[in-house]
């Protein structure tokens, strides 16, 4: 027997995390500060990695010649076209799955099929079907973002709960009420963490189509700075390309909060 | 909950329904008259089929045999004569209470009447200050009055009502049956009210049907006749039905407690 006498420790309320503000911004900015002391100290080698400040004066010299906006536009035009063509078809394609027995085993088994293809190794067939100009580039886009919206718009309609179907069904709504007002509001987290998944793929394939064949957008941008040794310049494409991501992150984050505030 | 409006009540007549899930039958052979205006309760031991039956009489299931029929007059403004009051609710999260009160009006009422009709249904179930509310922010209780007033909105002929207050809490589960026993003896509409509750079923049930173990049949049907307003938690000569369902049912509870867990029976 041994005693247990005093107070009761307090041990715990479950590793629920804390938001610690500002933390985010700060690791960030901390990190930049570092590699520009170390550029700055001699330790990293500025020809392999451009120091940040080097990356900023490349980035505002791009920016007043207009090159910038030259090869933003074109990337943007790109991502809004193939992104916006492949999400439509991609719902389309997806509801008719999630909805129709008919349609769900034939569509799956295509998405299944095609799915596992580096849509890359597609860009030389695009580019042979559609021209060495913007259609495959749009093409590749759309395909590569396709897919994946199938898959999550079929996945949000089978989690929407039976309950709530039924629920309408009991109350004699008709069938395209019961998708416009139950079925689609529902699937709509789905959708929307897929369109996260798809804005991410899509900016992977423009790089990757516009390095294959292309004048203008950041990716020839990109790989015209590497054959040059041009190191500044490549380093501040690839910033672009990553400000490009942030953004669109944002804008799904808006979007998730002006549709989902349920939640 | 006061004031609501008359409305129709109709008979379903069940001849012969049978159901079953693959191999599995749940109810055999069940012939069940339901009169209009009254409240009958279906009680039972689990997985009786009580629910199962509820589906197939509102149409949300179909029997394996057999068949339901409705006799009766609806009125001119009835939207949906069979009506149901779910046990989980399913109000949808992205409407606020009035906006899923509204979901079964839209498209069938003009906005302005709808709009009224959303009101007064609130109003009955006094949900009248928690109309913009999100269902997540309410508690069980204040969900199923939701629930109850989606039901009233279409003005039902038929309420079909699955374990209504099975998933409240004990305080929560008495003040809404008070609430309920008043309404549904002013309403006057047929119902058909499914709990596993005894003192729900003798508080409310005009006609008591007592379901047999899986495969569910028909084994009793009590009656009461006192007005429902009337009735007392405490009501001795209440009580004592309850004893003697409780007897009927507790030999087949035990039977299914244990087929559920596997054991032999």
């Amino acid at each position: 027997m041994r005693r247990l006498d005093g107070r009761v420790p307090f041990r715990g309320g479950g590793f629920s995390p804390r938001a610690l503000p500002g933390t985010a911004a700060a690791t960030l900015i901390g990190l930049v500060l570092l590699w520009q002391a170390g550029a700055s100290a001699g330790l990293i080698p500025t020809l392999f990695l451009p120091p940040p400040a080097a990356i900023a004066v490349a980035l505002y010299q791009l920016a007043i010649s207009g090159e910038l906006w030259r090869h933003l536009g074109a990337s943007l035009q790109r991502l809004a076209i193939g992104w916006s063509l492949g999400t439509v078809a991609g719902l389309a394609v997806g509801l008719a799955v999630g909805l129709f027995s008919v349609a769900r085993a034939p569509g799956m088994a295509v998405v299944s099929a095609l799915f596992p293809i580096p849509k890359i190794a597609l860009v030389p067939l695009f580019i042979i079907w559609f021209g060495i100009g913007e259609g495959s580039k749009d093409a590749t886009l759309a395909f590569g973002v396709f897919f994946p919206t199938v898959i999550s718009t079929a996945a949000g309609i089978d989690a929407v709960p039976r309950g709530l179907i039924r629920m309408a069904q009991s109350f004699s709504l008709p069938f395209w009420s019961i998708v416009g007002k139950v079925i689609l509001p529902g699937a709509l987290p789905a959708i929307l963490s897929g369109f996260r998944v798809t804005a991410s793929i899509a900016i992977i394939l423009l790089v990757a189509a516009e390095m294959i064949g292309a004048e203008r957008g950041i990716g020839a941008f990109v790989l015209s700075a590497g054959n040059l040794y041009d190191t500044d310049n490549l380093l501040a494409g690839i910033v672009m390309l990553s400000l490009l991501g942030l953004a669109l992150s944002w804008v799904i984050g808006r979007l998730e909060r002006a549709l989902l505030g349920w939640r | 909950m006061r004031g609501s409006p008359p409305t129709s009540a109709l008979r379903l007549v069940l001849r012969g329904v049978s159901h079953a899930y693959r191999d599995l039958t749940v109810l055999d052979d069940i012939s069940l008259d339901i009169p209009p205006g009254e409240v009958t309760v279906l009680v039972g031991p689990s997985g009786c089929g009580k629910s199962t039956l509820l589906g197939i009489m509102g149409g949300l299931l179909a029997p394996a045999r057999g068949e339901v029929l409705c006799e009766g007059a609806v009125a001119e403004d009835c939207l949906n004569p069979l009506t149901y009051v779910f046990q989980e609710f399913s109000l949808l999260p992205w409407r606020t209470v009035a906006g899923n009160v509204s979901l079964v009006l839209e498209n069938r009422l003009p906005r302005e009447a709808r709009r009224t009709r959303v009101e007064e249904v609130l109003r009955i179930a006094g949900l009248t200050e928690f109309a913009r509310a999100w269902p997540r922010q309410l508690s069980g209780g204040m969900r199923q009055r939701v629930g109850i007033a989606r039901a009233l909105a279409v003005r039902p002929a038929c309420l079909l009502m699955d374990e209504p207050l099975s998933a409240l809490d004990a305080q929560t589960r008495a003040l809404l049956l008070d609430e309920f026993c008043e309404l549904i003896e002013r309403a006057g509409t047929t119902t058909v009210y499914v709990t596993h509750n005894l003192a729900e079923a003798v508080r409310l049930g005009h006609q008591i049907v007592v379901l047999s173990r899986r495969p569910g049949r028909v084994r009793h049907i009590a009656r009461i006749e006192r007005p429902i307003a009337g009735r007392a938690a405490s009501d001795p000569d209440l009580l004592a039905i309850e004893a003697e369902l409780w007897r009927m049912i507790r030999d087949d509870a035990a039977a299914a407690d244990r087929e559920a867990a596997g054991a032999p029976a």
